[in-house]
């Protein structure tokens, strides 16, 4: 056990801290997230700079233009971004989730045309898994895929998509099988976002703004040759996806969390705190650090295994109910201030914004209800509730 | 960057799991014959000459199996305040100790040497008198010390943050054992007991609390292993990691305790079973040296009027 970097660990983190501290422009600096994302073209010229500096794709095979990096090296890289408070590679889902579906099932044409081009930037992708009537239970999905000669013909409606209304190319998990129920029947496809028949419509949420959307598919064409996988194993498929944006992820949302109690403590010192509140303040620094080392411990467990194990539900779970205390205990902090917004607010609005946006995060990449069958099911065992 | 033990730690793991479930009051002479009385002594010194991970590792499993022995006492306490030739009695078997810090005293009635503080130095404390007292945790009693003298000088006090640290690194460490296998006889009756024809498991009412478990524990128990990491290589975050780890695994065990009891129905609320020890070993830990409010309230202190740095 030694909880340092390795010696190759530390250079390459003081190469990116460096690279960060040199490259990152000053306007993206403490970039807020949400729908300020998609904004303009500054964001995609920053991914494009990451891209080039080899920092795109850390864990991906060589071949595939990726680093060849261990795990860890994709960890410290998001620790890394996070402590500068850089805005993420616009293709997070690319390099994420489509990335590593692709390199699993995808057949040499699809890498070829896909791989090089997510980690440039110059695809965006977006996710269709989600429906109105397939929320928790992915296996309802109902948008039906319908075998015409050498195409797919897809009709029905998908929604929480970040990304979909800039994105070239969508993950779109279908039922091609009319008469299938459930987990079998269902065929993954690779759709060209700009195809006829597909529409986009952006979702307001509480904060104000606009991060997800609905997407709609009438009669919309997509060639066989872009289903990933089998016709009919789009299930497996789609569970290399969710492994894939669980694998990491934890180190994300951690080292985002670090930046949040440490502007918390900022705050504190600024406004002052009872003992109440110093208690409340104290209790989340030590939750974040049982957080960040149970990243560490399942980071380790990865290296070993190379398989992200269900225990790492515990880290989204665990972190998403501790951004909505922090954002709560932030407000109480600035007591009747927490009622402005924007430029009339303390911080430009950093805390109620922050405090909104929280409330997504129970329900967002798996609901604290869905997380606690999975630990319940896969990881204690116990008999399945459905 | 590893976080994970090697297969030696993990190896005197098991072995300490099967001893320990086969001897609930294991004698002193027993524990060191299996070498675990001297595994940070040096090896000149008849020990093992491994460090804190190791006695981390036998600590946990010995709160999971409620072991009634001076072994935290004497290992986690006082053994760095100890001259070598002292050292060499505890790896050897033939000594045990305890530190008599305020008026109550643990494991007074197996430890068979006192240490005391008094001035600027740590004493053996002779010819005390000891009385035990009649306490919640069976397995880890408390008495008072009458009378006595300072005997021979063993170390300066300055040694006492360091052997504080150690102390709370430990007991969190006690903690997560006696969490988890609170959840694993939790788990293990939601799997058998049936209740409207189904395993009472299949319920979110008993899952999900269950689920909630498991997270808190595991995430408690990165705090105790960071503690102990920090311990064994001289970290300077030793004070403050202990500190966090203490209050959450405490808490996150008295919990579990709680979640565990409730799973069971009435068969968890009687005597005859285990649960009400562990518990009231989760509580003994909460209760000692420091309760969570004042270790958050030392953690505070370092955070935001940059105290302790």
């Amino acid at each position: 056990m030694d909880l340092r970097d390795t010696p190759d660990e530390a250079r390459f983190r003081a190469e990116l801290r460096d690279w960060l501290a040199a490259s990152l422009p000053d306007g993206l600096r403490g970039h807020r997230g949400g729908a300020a994302r998609f904004e303009g073209e500054a964001v995609r010229e920053w991914s494009r700079a990451l891209y080039e500096a080899g920092y795109a794709g850390l864990t991906w095979p060589k071949e595939y233009g990726g680093g060849g990096c261990p795990y860890s090296y994709q960890a410290i890289f998001l620790e890394e971004m996070a402590r500068a408070e850089a805005p993420h590679h616009l293709g997070v889902i690319g390099l994420g989730m489509a990335g590593p579906t692709i390199i699993a099932h995808g057949s040499e044409a699809q890498k070829a045309r896909h791989l090089s081009r997510i980690l440039s930037a110059d695809e965006i992708w977006c996710q269709g898994f989600s429906e109105p009537g397939a929320g928790s239970d992915l296996s309802a999905v109902r948008t039906s895929a319908r075998l015409e000669a050498d195409r797919f013909v897809v009709d029905g409606q998908k929604v929480w998509s970040s990304f979909a209304h800039i994105a070239d190319w969508c993950l779109l998990l279908t039922r091609s099988d009319p008469g299938s129920e459930r987990h079998a029947g269902l065929t993954y496809l690779i759709v060209d976002m700009r195809s006829p028949g597909v529409e986009v419509r952006p979702l307001r949420q509480m904060t104000g703004e606009a991060e997800f959307n609905e997407i709609f598919f009438s009669a919309v064409e997509v060639p066989v040759e872009n289903v990933l996988g089998e016709v009919g194993g789009g299930w497996q498929v789609a569970m290399t996806t969710l492994l894939h944006e669980r694998g990491t992820l934890g180190f994300a949302l951690t080292a985002a969390l670090e930046v949040a109690v440490r502007k918390l403590i900022e705050l504190a010192q600024d406004r002052g705190a009872t003992a109440t509140q110093r208690d409340a303040i104290a209790r989340e620094w030590i939750e974040l650090q049982g957080l960040r080392f149970t990243a560490y411990r399942s980071l380790s467990a990865l290296m070993k295994t190379g398989v992200p194990g269900p225990e790492g539900s515990i880290l989204k779970l665990q972190w998403s109910e501790a951004n909505q205390r922090l954002g709560k205990l932030a407000l109480e902090l600035l007591a009747q201030d927490a009622q402005l917004l924007a430029d009339n607010a303390p911080y430009g609005g950093y805390w109620q914004h922050h405090q909104l946006r929280s409330r997504g995060n129970t329900i967002e990449a798996g609901t604290s209800e869905i997380l606690r069958n999975i630990v319940a099911e896969r990881v204690l065992g116990l008999p399945r509730s459905r | 960057m590893d976080f994970a033990f090697t297969p030696e730690q993990d190896e005197l793991r098991s072995q300490a799991r099967s001893f320990l479930a086969a001897h609930p009051e294991p004698s002193w002479a027993e524990l060191a014959g299996l070498g675990w009385t001297g595994v940070s002594v040096p090896e000149e010194l008849g020990g093992a000459g491994l460090g804190f991970l190791e006695e981390a590792v036998l600590v946990e499993e010995m709160g999971r199996a409620l072991t009634h022995a001076p072994f935290w006492s004497t290992v986690a306490v006082v053994l760095p305040a100890l001259p070598p030739e002292l050292q060499a009695q505890v790896a050897a078997g033939e000594a045990s100790w305890t530190l008599a810090l305020g008026p109550l005293v643990p494991d007074l009635d197996t430890a068979t040497r006192i240490a005391v503080v008094g001035g600027d130095s740590i004493w053996e404390l002779d010819g005390a008198g000891r009385e035990m007292l009649q306490t919640n945790d069976a397995t880890r009693p408390l008495g008072v010390v009458t009378g006595g003298s300072a005997g021979r000088r063993l170390a300066g006090s300055e040694l006492l943050p360091r052997m504080r640290t150690r102390s709370r690194a430990a007991l969190a460490l006690e903690a997560c054992g006696v969490g988890a296998r609170a959840l694993e006889l939790a788990v293990a009756y939601a799997k058998e007991r049936e209740q409207f024809g189904r395993p009472i498991g299949v319920y979110q009412a008993i899952s999900h609390p269950l689920a909630t478990t498991y997270m808190e524990l595991e995430l408690a128990r990165s705090l105790a292993l960071w503690a102990a990491w920090c311990i064994a290589v001289d970290d300077p975050q030793a004070g403050l990691a202990a500190a966090a780890a203490k209050a959450q695994c405490a808490e996150a065990a008295v919990a579990a305790c709680e979640r565990s009891i409730q799973a069971h129905g009435g068969i968890g609320f009687t005597w005859e079973h285990v649960l009400h020890r562990l518990y009231k070993r989760a509580l003994w830990i909460q209760s000692w040296d420091a309760s969570g409010a004042q270790l958050r309230s030392e953690v505070a202190a370092r955070l935001l009027d940059g105290e302790g740095e």
